[in-house]
């Protein structure tokens, strides 16, 4: 206990310096701006200004980039009150009920309950993440091949179990994913794989182009073409605080939206996502009155907003202790540390004291600075909604292309993001989830390395993802969320014989058997 | 009935074996020992099962025509801009290709007046360049006659 809090004033130290406490206002500042656009979620703004944290320090670019993470958490919740338009994924349950207290004349309210469950969410998830990343990454230094393939297979299932739609349908996008992965030159061989004459993917498919095309370009195409613009309701300063009994409907929600973000944040998966429609659910199930919600129940946008901002920070733990990403947005953050040289992982707290801490401070500081600009500042964000889409999109494709084209010097890259975003405008049409694309794309690398090191390691031999405990753990863990994911196959084949007449005739026979 | 499950299933098959044919140039390895084609092979058999799963059970799915087309007009011209910027970039130069970009997109799909397309796509394309690569230093191609 003693120990953590040195490290935190250390932490302290880093992060309230002049230079990256800049980095984490102006992180904090853009993120909120690419929150509030539609079509550039946090996964794109990171991608997107990933080249120009090259030239910072490591320090100060993780900070930058963790700043635009959370501030883009945030500013998707003022679209989703306002406008009926979530700024990013996480923010689609804020919708329902945020926009239904805006007709209502309580978009004020919802915004402050929004950015005041998100501090106290954030915050309190920072606290976790501190305590538990150092033994979390003390325990990962007995993690060998076998356990990291064992975990990395458990990470690309639950992500498939928790998506909201089909998980038949996310895990064929995880193996497409992985198989984009297998494009570039093997590790372990030499050989360079499906490179159809382009030397430029020797080292694979980035991440950038490939996010970028998915989530950026792809939202522009659907969105471009619409014809209404949604209308902007913007709230005066002197109406954004609610009332004393919204705040006492709030209380809970926001506990347990913390408690339950942090928790799916652990895991890997779309963990900001999946945390807010989990909390929704579970605020509807618990709440005495559920007829409430749709029509401007505070509490589903207390609930959902406090679960995603506190699962972002959960979202770091694997990444920081593990050098796991548990979702795109660590993918590409982990990437962005990699450029720096750095290698999360379980060594990275003990070698670089001052980055992990320095981040970890830097997240209480940048929870600070958004409870800042999201109250009084909302109105001056939303006035960036006031742009016709017909004006803006073009200028996101602009930086779309920029951003893509920065990471690499590479044309090819911006090709890629083209194809990418074609792809992912034609899935989302077909209801199919691209995130899971993204997350197989970076995993792959390390599930074919961890895969083909473990049989070097056993003379060829499978048994050894059995034979050594962590693994075998997370094998059986990853059977049982296969199973779970089965029953529901079982319960249509089992409806499908009841539709034949198949079970009636089992059961008038069983008597005369008996 | 062609429903959407069943042509996405469908076409994911054909992607997976497509990646099956391409795989035959490169060694596959053993069980025991997996070469480098193992992997992908690998990976594209799960592929191919999960698309024909998804195309068997896709009966009850969407029906094909209830995919909205509306926007397709506009998604193609962006789409066809994000290929020249592809292509135009390096033998053109950043400004060039964003200012060709933007004065498509605004004057011919977007049909807004030759005023407001000149001034914003010149803002874009300068300003974004003066704001990367003059301040923030990110290389930028530059075109004929320094553009």
């Amino acid at each position: 206990m003693l120990e953590t809090l040195q490290n935190l004033y250390l932490g302290f130290s880093v992060a309230l310096s002049p230079v990256v406490l800049l980095y984490a206002f102006v992180g904090c500042i853009i993120g909120t701006l690419v929150g509030v656009l539609p079509g550039v979620g946090p996964l794109a703004g990171i991608s997107l200004l990933l080249p120009v944290s090259f030239g910072l320090d490591a320090t100060s670019a993780v900070v930058l980039l963790a700043g635009i993470y959370y501030g883009a958490m945030y500013g998707g919740s003022t679209t989703s009150i306002l406008m009926r338009i979530p700024g990013e994924a996480a923010s689609v349950m804020t919708c329902i009920d945020g926009y239904a207290m805006t007709r209502k004349g309580r978009g004020g309210p919802a915004l402050a309950i929004a950015a005041v469950g998100s501090y106290i969410a954030g915050t309190a998830s920072v606290v976790g993440l501190m305590f538990l990343a150092p033994p979390l990454a003390r325990f990962a230094l007995r993690f060998g091949p076998p356990e990291y393939l064992a975990l990395l297979v458990l990470g690309l299932l639950v992500l498939a179990f928790m998506s909201g739609g089909s998980m038949l349908k996310s895990l064929s996008m995880a193996a497409l994913g992985l198989l984009f992965g297998m494009i570039g030159i093997d590790p372990m061989t030499g050989f360079f794989r499906f490179h159809y004459g382009l030397v430029e993917l020797g080292d694979g498919i980035g991440v950038v182009p490939v996010a970028v095309g998915l989530f950026g370009l792809s939202e522009i195409l659907l969105t471009a073409g619409q014809e209404k613009p949604p209308e902007v309701i913007k709230p005066r300063l002197r109406e954004l605080l609610p009332s004393r009994q919204e705040w006492r409907d709030s209380t809970w929600p926001i506990a347990r939206g913390t408690l339950l973000g942090f928790l799916i944040g652990i895991i890997p998966g779309s963990a900001h996502i999946i945390s807010s429609f989990v909390s929704y659910a579970v605020e509807r199930r618990l709440s005495k009155h559920p007829e409430r919600f749709g029509q401007g129940a505070v509490e589903g946008v207390a609930g959902p907003e406090s679960a995603n901002n506190s699962a972002t920070s959960g979202a770091f733990v694997p990444m920081l202790a593990l050098g796991v990403p548990s979702g795109p947005i660590p993918a590409v953050m982990l990437a962005a540390m990699m450029v720096h040289g750095i290698s999360p992982g379980p060594l990275l707290i003990q070698q670089q004291p001052e980055l992990f801490w320095g981040f970890i401070a830097s997240m209480y500081v940048g929870n600070v600075v958004l409870l800042i600009l999201n109250l009084p500042l909302v109105g001056l964000f939303v006035n960036v909604l006031r742009i016709p889409y017909p004006l803006l999109y073009p200028a996101i494709l602009v930086f779309c292309v920029l951003g893509v084209y920065a990471v690499n010097g590479s044309v090819v890259d911006v090709g890629i993001m083209s194809a990418m975003g074609a792809l992912g405008y034609g899935l989302r049409k077909f209801d199919f989830e691209t995130a899971p694309i993204v997350l197989g794309l970076v995993l792959a690398p390390m599930i074919e390395m961890s895969f083909r090191q473990s049989l070097s390691m056993s003379s060829g031999s499978y048994t050894i993802f059995f034979h050594r405990p962590i693994s075998l753990v997370l094998l059986l863990v990853a059977l049982g969320f296969i199973l779970l994911s089965l029953r529901t196959l079982f319960t249509k084949v089992a409806e499908w014989r009841r539709k034949l007449g198949l079970e009636g005739e089992a059961e008038t026979k069983e008597p005369g058997n008996v | 009935m062609l429903t959407t499950d069943r042509i996405s299933g469908a076409v994911l098959v054909l992607f997976a074996s497509g990646v099956i044919w391409e795989s035959r140039s490169l060694p596959l390895g053993s069980f025991r020992q997996p070469g480098p084609a193992y992997m992908p092979v690998l990976l594209a058999l799960i592929l191919l099962v999960f698309g024909l799963l998804i195309a068997g059970t896709g009966g009850r799915a969407a029906p094909l025509a209830s995919i909205s087309r509306r926007e397709w007009r506009h998604a193609a011209a962006i789409l066809v801009v994000s290929v020249f910027a592809a292509l135009g970039m390096e033998r053109l130069g950043y400004r060039l290709t964003v200012l060709t970009m933007l004065a498509f997109l605004l004057k011919c799909v977007e049909r807004r007046s030759w005023a407001l397309t000149i001034t914003l796509a010149l803002a874009v394309a300068f300003g974004s360049f003066y704001l990367f690569y003059t301040l923030l230093r990110v290389p930028l191609p530059i075109g004929p006659m320094g553009i």
